[in-house]
């Protein structure tokens, strides 16, 4: 397990990064901007999984041999340090799903059962409204759609300002006494924005609404605490927090979940099966159907614990301190347009760009050529895209291991792109 | 820059990318597709006009995407634009053949005319969708025209 270090040690903490060793060909360094799509994983992570797999492998919560007690600890210990990293006042708020997306759609799910007998702010039914942000993930966004077409709800949603920001000049108007779901993101995948969640919390609560927040691109980049935050639900991503992929966390107040519906059902949510009728364990079990994601729990505990030694707000700091760097030397650069807040205490480290108009598919083709790999596209923000115009951007992310100078690459790379197709047109 | 680079964007890639053939949708048309690629949101609508014998009197199109796929679409329209649809089915299948080997069959200019520059997109395997969507949108706009003709 690694151990605290102080100050922020970037040579230390990149030797943890095996994949950064690697060359994508024999002149060509990695230089990996992308990790708002998926982080590379410590060996501290690598190793407990492994160790999990080869010492501890079984079944969980069923059996009564020695492996299965083993793995049920390792899968109830990882609980809790997820808990304790989010900041949730119980383990057993703690929902453990196959991604940030199921986590949400657990939620959508849930709150659309059509079950008379779940209370009725846990219900959303035909003439209800949600609200949800133009600024969403499309995980944040089709559930609620579907949500409200299943339900004949109506969908509402907060624009997305000139900034950058949420336009909450019409607010008042938005959140009506009919709402009953406020789902926003706690930071833009693609602008890097930190939307004012407590100013959403106080308007849902105003009128009896529950608050979602989508967590999965604020747990790996700042300190968070459900609990503080006043968020009925939060949803937390593995992968992009330097733990595995297909294991995802769902938060959730446990007056809620207790009263709560499953979503989806089968083995290990049950209390009492019959051949026509069951009964349903309590939470968190009870949103855990089938065999959960075991050893990715383990590594995403690891995962946890490898970002607690290192301290959240040192990791903040460090990726405000890249953010601004490449803000500065990217914005200096003629015919980059950053699709972005300006520097600020809520602006964070995913850096979108438009690049004179250029596709950002054959941006990304030149700037990988230079081992620098960012993501293209939409980024799973279509309707975001369109809000300003764009088809798709350019986008650089940033993570523990980013150093200073991999900034200056993409930097001094987003210049050689334009030189290399102005010289070409 | 790396050579696989140049072999992506070449001049002729780039010739076509700056001043597409044939680009902007035109009256008249028997058919009109609208295909996406949902990850990079890169759209093509491309009308079709058939003549008697089914020979391609008009291919016309609006691309939004990268510089393989507009010129891509740009290259194919000037293909097709003139000959009989028989002629046109093996300089399709040719392309997605070679597209898709992953630059281990090498493109037939007889055949490809222009479009043997696409085929560097080959070894890039994100890349290859992107070359082969509007010949795509070509032959399900192809599949309506003859529907509604039937």
């Amino acid at each position: 397990m690694s151990t605290p270090r102080s100050p922020f040690d970037l040579e230390a903490i990149r030797a943890d990064f095996p994949i950064l060793e690697r060359r994508l060909d024999p002149e060509t360094p990695l230089i990996y901007l992308d990790g708002g799509a998926t982080s590379q994983r410590p060996r501290q992570v690598i190793d407990a999984e492994v160790a999990f797999l080869t010492r501890d492998n079984a079944a969980v919560k069923r059996g009564a041999h020695r492996l299965a007690s083993a793995a049920t600890d390792a899968y109830e210990d990882a609980r809790e340090t997820i808990a304790a990293f989010l900041g949730a006042p119980s383990p057993d708020e703690v929902v453990i799903t196959r991604s940030t997306t199921e986590a949400l759609n657990l939620v959508a799910h849930s709150l659309g059962s059509g079950d008379e007998t779940v209370p009725d702010h846990l219900r959303v039914r035909a003439g209800d409204e949600i609200l949800v942000t133009e600024m969403e993930h499309h995980a944040n966004l089709v559930p609620w759609q579907e949500l409200a077409r299943r339900t004949g709800a109506t969908l509402r949603w907060i624009p997305v300002a000139e900034d950058f920001t949420l336009d909450l000049t019409d607010l008042d108007s938005l959140v009506t006494d009919r709402t009953r779901v406020i789902a926003l993101t706690h930071q833009s995948n693609v602008l890097g924005t930190v939307t004012p969640v407590e100013r959403l919390v106080e308007a849902a609560r105003s009128v009896g609404a529950l608050t979602v927040l989508d967590m999965a691109q604020s747990a790996p980049h700042m300190s968070v605490d459900v609990a503080a935050l006043g968020v009925d639900f939060a949803a937390v991503s593995g992968h992009k927090m330097y733990g595995p992929t297909g294991i995802g966390i769902l938060w959730g107040r446990y007056e809620h979940l207790a009263a709560m519906p499953p979503f989806l059902t089968g083995g290990s949510m049950i209390e009492t099966v019959h051949m026509d009728r069951s009964t349903y364990a309590e939470p968190p079990a009870r949103f855990e159907a089938g065999t959960p994601p075991i050893s990715q729990a383990v590594g995403l505990a690891a995962a946890c614990d490898y970002l607690t030694a290192l301290g959240m707000d040192a990791v903040a700091a460090h990726e405000q301190e890249l953010t601004r760097r490449a803000l500065r030397g990217l914005t200096a650069i003629d015919g980059v347009r950053v699709i972005g807040p300006a520097d600020g205490p809520e602006r964070r480290g995913a850096v979108s760009f438009d690049l004179a108009g250029r596709h950002p598919h054959d941006v990304g083709q030149v700037l990988d050529s230079l081992g620098i790999e960012v993501r293209v596209g939409h980024h799973c923000a279509w309707p975001l895209h369109r809000r300003f115009g764009l088809h798709g951007t350019t986008r650089a992310s940033f993570s523990v291991h980013t150093t200073p100078s991999e900034v200056d690459a993409l930097i001094a790379g987003v210049a050689r792109t334009i030189d290399f197709f102005g010289s070409l047109s | 820059m790396s050579n696989p680079l140049s072999s992506l964007y070449t001049e002729i890639v780039m010739e076509h990318d700056k001043r597409p053939l044939h680009a902007g949708l035109r009256e008249p048309f028997d058919a009109e597709v609208h295909h996406v690629n949902p990850t990079c949101g890169d759209e093509i609508t491309l009308r079709l006009r058939l003549g008697a014998d089914e020979l391609v009197q008009d291919v016309s199109y609006e691309a939004v995407g990268c510089a393989m796929s507009r010129a891509s679409a740009s290259i194919m329209a000037d293909l097709l634009i003139g000959r009989p649809v028989h002629e046109i089915q093996p300089v399709s299948d040719h392309l997605e053949a070679a597209m898709r080997s992953r630059g281990r069959l090498a493109g037939d200019e007889e055949l490809l005319g222009d479009g043997v520059a696409l085929l560097g997109a080959a070894k890039f395997p994100a890349r290859v969708k992107c070359v082969l969507m509007p010949w795509k949108a070509y032959q399900a706009a192809l599949v309506e025209a003859r529907t509604l003709g039937a």
